[in-house]
């Protein structure tokens, strides 16, 4: 059960989210809740990294997988490394890539890479926040807590919607027959 | 570029206007018509102490959605549909796409699509907030001139959605019922129509497809009188801004009507069919003379014709009634499957609504032509601001 505020406030999907300059590391401490991206931010300089629409596929156990769009607002480009969240203990940052004439997906090397002044989709088909093994149901409309870390150290806190999604199901293991929907939740990236 | 600007009946988006400027840049040389990109980026206002669709002028397209909560879903699964749902109706009616939207180019012209929730009886249960359920939301009484289908009757849910433009209304209906779908099944589908935009002059009273200017005593939104007559002020604190909806499914037999002659047919409403005049008077809205008799000392307009049974003379006190018609189709004999999705607001359904329909139900010529199919009843909840969600005064 959640509160009007936090349900309000993780619908703007734009809110809360700061990923802290390089000159102050590992202060991402933004509440997800919190009604303003200039709220969330304990400093007083503006979030080199924001995510707009985030949400993240439903599924009952097994894979699932994150998606949105991330904004670096600040003059260098932004490596993000590595991703975390309660739901899961093995968080991967995937790429689909084709691979003997079939579309797969694979941890992406170097992780996200956001241009200065850029923008980075993740989305169904493309690059992806991968969950292995999730600790609970993603239902439709939950708030899920996710953290994105760059390769400098800071940090990226944001609040994912879960949301019914039919696609996505790129396979993880190459040389599966693609688009084959298994009738499970295992392909779930 | 197109920059954001005030259309008559609402603001321009931006998501709408940026849509405009594209369209102009990818096709410099030619001035886009300025009627046909108006009408399908116009954008009405989402966000508000009501929600939109209720006084919004009439679109053209309507669907009526009605949904059964699933077993097994709860308080806390309503919260969480209803804050998708917002979403979802936030975002495409200001002409942007869905989140997760799979066909996003669907989302760029809103043409003024707006997004209504209305909550049913099974709702207040299902919720543990039975008190805070407004008496009248109930189904209706049943009256002698019923005929009702369960296949068109109640619902815990009500999506109306609502635009100028069909295509826009499919893909809105698609994206909210598949966030709505694992929360609540499809009971009934009502959709309805009524003129384009821009066929007829605005503010004009419509044509029912028995030909009869259908609405001429109406509530006029922006009034004191709209106001008093549909928005709720007092009763349950949740529900102040909102109203209350009776849906109504009315068929037309047309075979039958078909087979009236036009003075029978102007007789039984009690106004002419041309001009809509009461048959006391010249112009659609002069006010009826229910004292006029003929020289031979009848009534002119018939104890029994519908525009006196209907008549209230409190315009605080009438219904405000925001119809569409409907046409399904044929049956192998060519017969119709037509008549009125009779969407009725008001404050009170028992002060009312009640009334009014138990005058016509009594005694009204018009029963001969006309058959109640469906009814449903659903409270309207406020609206909500830009970081709230529909029913948030009942729920949260």
């Amino acid at each position: 059960m959640f509160s009007r505020r936090t349900l309000s406030a993780a619908l703007l999907f734009a809110a809360a989210v700061t990923l802290t300059g390089c000159s102050s590391p590992a202060t991402g401490t933004a509440v997800p809740a919190s009604p303003s991206p200039a709220a969330a931010s304990p400093s007083a300089s503006a979030p080199a990294l924001t995510i707009s629409d985030p949400w993240v596929k439903t599924a009952e156990k097994g894979m699932s997988a994150a998606f949105g769009t991330l904004v670096n607002n600040s003059d260098n480009e932004v490596r993000v490394v590595s991703g975390a969240s309660p739901l899961s203990s093995r968080i991967e940052l995937h790429e689909v890539v084709e691979a003997e004439g079939k579309m797969v997906m694979r941890p992406k090397e170097g992780g996200f890479v956001i241009p200065a002044h850029g923008t980075h989709r993740l989305e169904p088909g493309g690059d992806h926040i991968m969950l292995m093994d999730i600790t609970e149901e993603v239902r439709p409309g939950a708030q899920i807590p996710f953290t994105l870390t760059s390769d400098g150290g800071a940090t990226l806190k944001f609040t994912a919607t879960g949301k019914d999604f039919a696609g996505g199901k790129e396979d993880y293991q190459p040389g599966m027959d693609m688009g084959a929907d298994k009738g499970t939740d295992e392909s779930a990236g | 570029m197109a920059g954001p600007r005030l259309t008559r009946r609402g603001l321009l988006a931006g998501g709408a206007a940026t849509a405009v400027g594209a369209l102009a840049a990818s096709a410099p040389e030619q001035e886009p018509s300025r009627t046909a990109v108006s009408t399908g980026a116009a954008v009405e206002p989402f966000h508000g102490p009501h929600q939109a669709g209720v006084a919004t002028v009439p679109q053209s397209h309507a669907v009526f959605v009605g949904l059964d909560l699933q077993p097994g879903v709860d308080r806390e699964a309503i919260v969480r549909m209803m804050g998708l749902l917002t979403d979802d109706a936030r975002r495409l009616t200001g002409g942007r796409a869905a989140l997760a939207d799979t066909e996003p180019e669907l989302a760029a012209l809103p043409a003024r699509l707006t997004v209504t929730f209305g909550f049913g009886p099974g709702l207040f249960s299902t919720a543990g907030v039975e008190r805070q359920r407004p008496g009248p939301v109930r189904p209706l009484p049943s009256f002698g001139i019923d005929k009702l289908e369960k296949r068109w009757n109640g619902g815990d849910l009500l999506l109306q959605i609502c635009a100028d433009d069909g295509l826009t209304l499919a893909h809105a209906l698609r994206m909210i019922i598949k966030d709505a779908r694992s929360f609540a099944g499809v009971k009934w589908v009502q959709r309805g129509f009524r003129r384009g935009p821009g066929v007829q002059a605005a503010g004009s009273t419509q044509r029912n497809v028995m030909g009869q200017l259908d609405g001429t005593v109406n509530p006029r939104p922006g009034t004191a009188d709209f106001d008093r007559a549909v928005w709720v002020t007092d009763g349950p604190d949740w529900l102040r801004g909102g109203t209350t909806l009776v849906l109504r499914r009315i068929r037309a037999e047309m075979e039958t009507w078909d087979a009236a002659d036009r003075v029978a047919k102007e007789f039984t409403v009690g106004r002419r069919l041309d001009t809509g005049a009461p048959l006391t008077g010249r112009r659609e809205h002069d006010e009826p003379d229910f004292d006029r008799l003929t020289p031979v000392g009848f009534p002119v307009i018939a104890d029994q014709a519908h525009i006196r049974r209907a008549h209230v003379a409190d315009p605080g006190m009438r219904i405000f009634r925001r119809v569409y018609n409907y046409d399904e189709g044929l049956t192998p004999d060519g017969h119709a499957d037509s008549g009125l999705i009779f969407a009725s607001y008001q404050a009170d359904i028992t002060r009312q609504f009640l009334p009014i329909q138990r005058k016509l139900a009594e005694a009204d010529l018009l029963n001969e032509w006309t058959t109640p199919v469906g009814s449903a009843v659903f409270a309207i909840p406020p609206g909500c601001a830009p970081d709230g969600w529909i029913g948030e005064t009942l729920l949260s």
